[in-house]
């Protein structure tokens, strides 16, 4: 077993546990923690195959932001876990026959030997993945990356616009075409009485 | 070294390992959520495990784009459960009954 064989099955083996703990742990805040670890170790896995900048984007970005936004949620809401576990040992069986037929049938496609693909040569270490992907991702993927942005642009004003509460008291703010079109009979009130007597 | 099928095998069991979990965890949508994360993950490994192997950058790019649109779904599905939880105190799928679906 060469080194790259040894390092390849220990992360597929954390993957993999790490995995299951994310789907069986009872408390959310220990199954955002394991689905990192998940995380972490895919990334190693596409280290491997040589993808190096999305291994460091996944970190990056999942670990860093995705995940972190997950652990910020599950921390806000204050969760009672009880009734959401009801029903777990009932579904138990259920869940594992069909992850098993699942894995199964992906297994039995996968043993022909349509995907006894040749092992590509190692890319030489001059060679920057980073560099390789950047030149197809502004030339040829320019559109879909544009649009990509566009995504962003709107995930971030869908995720504000739903959770943004407004405060009707406190706001305070300038209303302009009001006050220009104001004039001195609207503040000044003059009332006619009877002089009153000094006490 | 490592085969093809080894990548493709890892990749099918995280993707059956979240279906289950879909199903054990039907009421609580952060676990759902978070099933879903695993899934789109399993997808990115046979996509760039194919990449490497075919020495096509395509499949780099499209892993790219997932990442992009999972951080957005990611991001509004958590803004939606906070909304939820806000309006109804609970975020157990069984009580969200409102539109009778």
């Amino acid at each position: 077993m060469t080194f790259e064989q040894f390092i390849f099955y220990i992360f597929a083996t954390v993957t993999i546990v790490s995995a299951i703990a994310v789907v069986t742990v009872r408390n959310p805040v220990y199954a955002a923690l394991f689905l990192i670890l998940t995380f972490f170790t895919s990334a190693a896995t596409w280290i491997l195959l040589e993808a190096e900048f999305l291994g460091i984007v996944l970190v990056l970005v999942y670990v860093g932001a995705v995940m972190v936004l997950f652990l910020f949620v599950i921390m806000m809401l204050d969760i009672n876990i009880d009734p959401l576990r009801e029903g777990f040992i009932r579904y138990l069986p259920m869940g594992i026959l069909v992850a098993i037929v699942v894995a199964a049938e992906i297994v039995i496609v996968l043993g022909s030997d349509t995907f006894n693909m040749a092992i590509p040569d190692p890319v030489p270490l001059s060679d920057s993945n980073t560099k390789a992907l950047g030149e197809v991702l502004y030339t040829e993927y320019v559109y879909p990356f544009e649009l990509a942005a566009v995504i962003l642009v709107v995930a971030i004003i869908a995720a504000i616009s739903l959770t943004m509460r407004k405060r009707q008291d406190a706001t305070k703010h300038q209303n302009i075409s009001e006050q220009i079109r104001v004039n001195s009979a609207d503040r000044l009130r003059v009332l006619k009485m009877k002089a009153e007597e000094k006490q | 070294m490592i085969p093809l099928s080894h990548f493709l095998i890892l990749g099918a069991l995280l993707f059956s390992i979240s279906i289950a979990g879909i199903f054990l965890n039907r009421k609580n949508i952060i676990i759902l959520l978070m099933c879903i994360e695993l899934m789109l993950l399993a997808v990115n490994i046979n996509f760039i495990a194919f990449s490497h192997y075919l020495g096509d950058m395509a499949g780099q790019v499209f892993v790219f784009f997932i990442l992009t649109v999972a951080a957005a779904e990611a991001a509004i599905g958590l803004a939606i459960l906070v909304v939820v939880f806000r309006n109804r105190r609970t975020i157990n799928v069984q009580e969200l009954d409102q539109m009778k679906g």
